[in-house]
């Protein structure tokens, strides 16, 4: 059976936030995001990349797995749940368990908050908030299949972690390994026709 | 690009846009409330209009939910996620105000009598002192046409003034009179659904990818089918990270680039003749123009590596269907028409233009940015790209209006001329509508003493805007989702706005308080209209036989059809999303090339102000700012301006990363948080330019302005960035100490001839003549 899931691609990113700014809609959590949006490193690149919950499925949320009151729940389907606000108690193991620095504790409400797939959308067979406003298909939400049939890139389920890996509901995109197009190649080219000198390192501009 | 919030706050997930707004944090049962329905539109801000449905609950907005519309297929930005707090803001304009004290006095509330009064009998006063031309009315693009519609007739016969012109001025009138010139039409010619379709898109001077986000996803369609990417911009936007070749053009130089590259499609023996001999004219010169900017002139003006322009050359050159799209970034020159038509040579070059895919796409920036320059706005234009100066299509419009030919006013001054006129006192009074100069305009001091010369200066705005501030009577209009009416994208697709709310307090839809300011003139049996329905269906006749011919569209085709392009001449025509299939606009059917030679911007660096400062936006604002600098989650994200500055210069000049620094051009400085990045060039400063007062980077901008469309220079000017301990000017930033000044190209010989002219007299100085078209 198809399982319909999120596929991050941040090279798609353009750091828009819409994601952001969709989340904090969603009727159960108003004004709040529970995606995060960042510049992988400003100072060296335009580069972004958002982080949503990855629905680890094997092994089975680690969050879920250390709360010492069953607060964070998995449906049937393989979602992981925010915490329940009757159980949650505050003690922060979810957060430090979590392997992608996902969920996040609200102090003023004592309640940890994470993405918990837009449940209330995605039962009505509609997108995820974050996926539907995306402005670039950097979140998209469909099946695997779907994917590798419209989309570039490949998706993968598995990270590691030193001597674990963890296979998550959610999928990331790779870029492909050799691009059909031979940029270095034309620039070669070029430079050999105009007879200059091959170059270790080019800069993008002449001042 | 734009920056981690880190730099402007230390806690990074604050949620402080419904305190802004005046909500208190979301209680369960308030974020619970469940919508009574949704009322279908689009957003109100960029040009590509993106279908969105909004939450409505006791006449109230409060939400938003996607709409799978043609051109967004639900998809929303950041600022159209948040569009809708602007219903019911806590900073809206609820009443009339008037400075009763005179240009010293404060804001004072007052009643709409009393404020419509009251400039109703300055401007009677002031028309019989001075005549009908001393009132002027400056207007703006992003409303609906019904109100653009309305404006210019408001202008023309309500008040019988020349003068009204409109900020689209500023935006696109370029890439308008350069469509209008090579094509007949000025009309982006292919839908953007239709970008799929390429195999290569070239992007010249567009940060596609924070101005305009939803267009990326049809780029990345076409990416996914292997289109490759080419970026001319001379920072390394988001859209240029992902480019296959991202060419980093010194701003100002776009034509060397463009014709390097159309000289390479010639010389590799990629030019489609067959094509330019059936549908273009003028080739011959065309090509012979650019034969002098081999690839190592054009490295040396533009800065980009020969290999990188004979690769983008190729890379153009040998796709089977190549598009490209262009914006601010080669249109905000002064030699705007220039760039615009040197990417047609291009693409004409290789017989792309009305191809599906192919050709050439200008992205309009402004909501209506399309409509509010084709519904007669603009000062040489009446509805429906009629000329002003044509006999025959004045009498058309004079018919529809009911008013006598010679009645109608002749062309007045441009937006940018209109500043001149109010500093001369030739202007006493002006209406402002949908814009807001003191951020938007060149050169903001002389903006600044402008509008104060004008007595009374009325605004109507929705929210008080900088200009508001300065305005002697302020009048409260409506937001977009308050009032009913059309809309034409960036792909000439008309849609539909349809109202969710009423206007907060006695605040009233601009086009009634246009209607009532008429009628108080004693013209108001010229403005009868009941809804805005009526303004839209006078408008389909007046632009009926024009360019833009909105006849056919009627309000319930276009909720039937997803939107109509136009021209539709007929209700049973179902619209023309590509244009120039068979032919182009010009009588003969064919484009018309112009030879283009490259001419330096009006002001060039010199060893006083060693860099080139360029200007732009952030994803997270929309224009002026005065909308989205008021929504909490949006300035969050952006609330202040910087300056990008490349490592190798911060360096040199002393300056770390997020400290204060000076930036100076000729005009003025300002103080703001330096950001250290490798993603400019070295030579090039960039500021976000939707900040007011002191944040206003139009302090420092060029107020030099093509000298046909008169778009002023907004994307180069020389500037020195300083630390703020160096006192201004101390040290010469390239260490040679020979104070020579910024180098000024345009002198007063070579100046662009301002407003009047003489009836039939060109634009453009003699000294320019073959120079230019």
């Amino acid at each position: 059976m198809a399982i319909k899931t999120l596929f991050v691609d941040p090279s798609r990113c353009i750091g828009c936030r819409a994601c952001e700014a969709a989340c904090r809609e969603c009727d159960s959590h108003k004004g709040e995001s529970m995606v995060m949006v960042d510049f992988v490193d400003r100072g060296m690149s335009v580069a972004t990349q958002p982080t949503v919950c990855m629905h680890c499925a094997d092994p089975v949320a680690p969050c879920a797995q250390v709360c010492p009151v069953l607060a964070i729940q998995i449906t049937p389907e393989g979602v992981v749940q925010q915490a329940e606000p009757s159980r949650c108690i505050g003690c922060r193991n979810c957060v430090m368990a979590c392997p992608f620095g996902v969920p996040k504790f609200d102090v003023e409400a004592r309640l940890m908050k994470k993405c918990n797939l837009c449940y209330d959308r995605t039962a009505q067979g509609l997108q995820p908030w974050c996926a539907q406003a995306c402005p670039t298909q950097a979140l998209w939400y469909g099946d695997y299949e779907e994917f590798v049939n419209q989309r570039q890139g490949r998706p993968v389920n598995v990270t590691g972690f030193g001597m674990q890996s963890v296979r998550t509901r959610v999928y990331q995109v790779v870029g492909v390994e050799t691009p059909a197009l031979d940029i270095a190649g034309l620039l070669r080219e070029a430079r050999e026709q105009a007879g200059k000198p091959e170059r270790r390192r080019e800069e993008a501009w002449v001042l | 690009m734009s920056v981690n919030r880190g730099t402007f706050v230390e806690r990074r997930d604050v949620n402080e846009d419904f305190q802004q707004a005046g909500h208190s944090r979301a209680e369960w049962a308030e974020a619970d409330r469940v919508p009574e329905r949704l009322v279908p539109t689009h957003c109100s801000f960029c040009g590509v209009q993106c279908g969105m449905h909004l939450r409505v609950a006791d006449g109230q907005v409060i939400g938003v939910e996607p709409r799978d519309y043609p051109h967004n297929r639900g998809s929303l930005c950041p600022k159209g996620v948040v569009a809708y707090q602007q219903v019911g803001h806590p900073e809206r304009l609820r009443y009339p105000m008037i400075r009763r004290g005179g240009k010293g006095g404060q804001l004072e509330r007052a009643t709409w009598d009393e404020a419509l009064d009251y400039v109703v009998g300055r401007w009677k006063q002031i028309q019989e002192y001075h005549g009908k031309d001393a009132v002027a009315v400056y207007s703006g693009s992003s409303m609906t046409n019904e109100k653009c519609y309305l404006t210019g007739k408001f202008a023309r016969v309500g008040l019988g003034t020349r003068h009204i012109d409109y900020n689209g001025r500023l935006c696109m009138s370029s890439a308008a009179a350069a469509y209008a010139k090579a094509f007949g039409i000025d009309r982006s010619p292919l839908p953007m659904t239709d970008i799929p379709l390429a195999d290569c898109v070239f992007v010249a001077g567009s940060n596609v990818a924070e101005c305009f986000p939803i267009m990326m996803q049809w780029i990345w369609q076409a990416r996914d089918r292997g289109a490759s990417l080419i970026v001319a911009d001379p920072r390394e936007t988001p859209i240029a990270r992902t480019a296959d070749l991202w060419l980093p053009v010194r701003p100002g130089t776009d034509v060397a680039l463009l014709n390097a590259m159309l000289r390479q499609v010639i010389e590799d023996g990629l030019v489609d003749e067959a094509y330019l001999a059936a549908r273009t004219t003028g080739w011959e010169d065309v090509r012979a123009a650019v034969q002098e900017y081999t690839p190592e002139v054009s490295e040396r003006i533009t800065g980009v590596p020969a290999e990188r322009i004979v690769a983008a050359a190729r890379l153009y050159g040998r796709a089977p269907t190549s598009l490209i799209m262009h914006a601010r970034g080669i249109e905000h020159s002064t030699h705007g028409i220039n760039n615009c038509l040197a990417c047609i040579n291009l693409a004409l070059a290789r017989g792309q233009v009305g191809k599906p895919g192919g050709g050439t796409m200008m992205i309009t920036g402004q909501g209506n940015g399309q409509g509010g320059r084709e519904v007669g706005q603009k000062a040489n234009q009446l509805p429906g790209y009629r000329h002003i100066d044509v006999l025959e299509e004045r009498q058309y419009v004079a018919a529809v209006w009911g008013i006598p030919e010679p009645e109608i006013p002749q062309e007045g001054a441009a937006a940018t001329e209109m500043v001149n006129l109010m500093a001369t006192g030739e202007i006493k009074s002006c209406l402002i509508l949908c814009s807001n100069l003191m951020v938007s305009l060149p050169d903001n001091a002389v903006v600044a003493r402008a509008l104060d010369t004008l007595d009374p200066l009325v605004v109507i705005d929705f929210f008080l805007s900088e200009t508001a501030e300065r305005a002697d009577v302020v009048l409260p209009g409506s937001v977009w989702c308050e009032d009913e009416g059309t809309t034409t994208n960036l792909e000439g697709r008309v849609v539909k706005i349809n109202a969710a709310a009423q206007p907060p307090g006695e605040a009233r839809p601009d086009w009634q308080i246009l209607s009532d300011l008429a009628s108080r003139l004693g013209r108001g049996q010229f403005f009868p209209y009941q809804s805005t329905r009526e303004i839209w269906d006078e408008l389909r006749v007046a632009s009926h036989g024009g360019i833009s011919d909105y006849f056919g569209i009627t309000w319930e085709k276009i909720e039937a059809q997803g939107g109509v392009f136009w021209p539709c001449p007929t209700e049973d025509h179902p619209g023309t999303p590509r244009l120039f299939t068979e032919r182009f606009g010009h009588p003969d059917g064919r484009a018309r090339m112009t030879a283009i030679r490259y001419e330096p911007p009006a002001e060039e660096p010199g060893d006083d102000f060693p860099f080139r400062l360029t200007t732009g936006r952030v994803v997270y604002h929309y224009l002026s700012g005065t909308q989205t600098r008021r929504l909490g989650f949006l300035n969050a994200q952006a609330p202040e301006p910087w300056v990008e500055i490349h490592p190798m210069m911060a360096e040199r000049l002393g300056i770390r990363d997020h400290e204060m620094v000076r930036v100076r051009t000729p005009r003025g400085s300002m103080e703001l948080k330096a950001v250290v990045v490798p993603t400019i060039r070295p030579d090039t400063l960039f500021i976000p330019f939707h900040y007011g007062h002191a944040g206003a980077v139009n302090q420092l901008t060029n107020p030099a302005v093509d000298p046909t469309c008169k778009i002023p220079e907004y994307k180069v000017c020389a500037a020195t960035v300083e630390r703020l301990d160096v006192a201004p000017g101390s040290h010469g930033a390239t260490g040679t100490g020979d104070a020579a000044g910024p180098r000024q190209n345009y002198t007063p010989e070579s100046d662009p001839k301002m407003f009047p002219y003489a009836v039939g007299e060109t634009k453009t100085p003699a000294s320019r003549e073959g120079k230019r078209h």
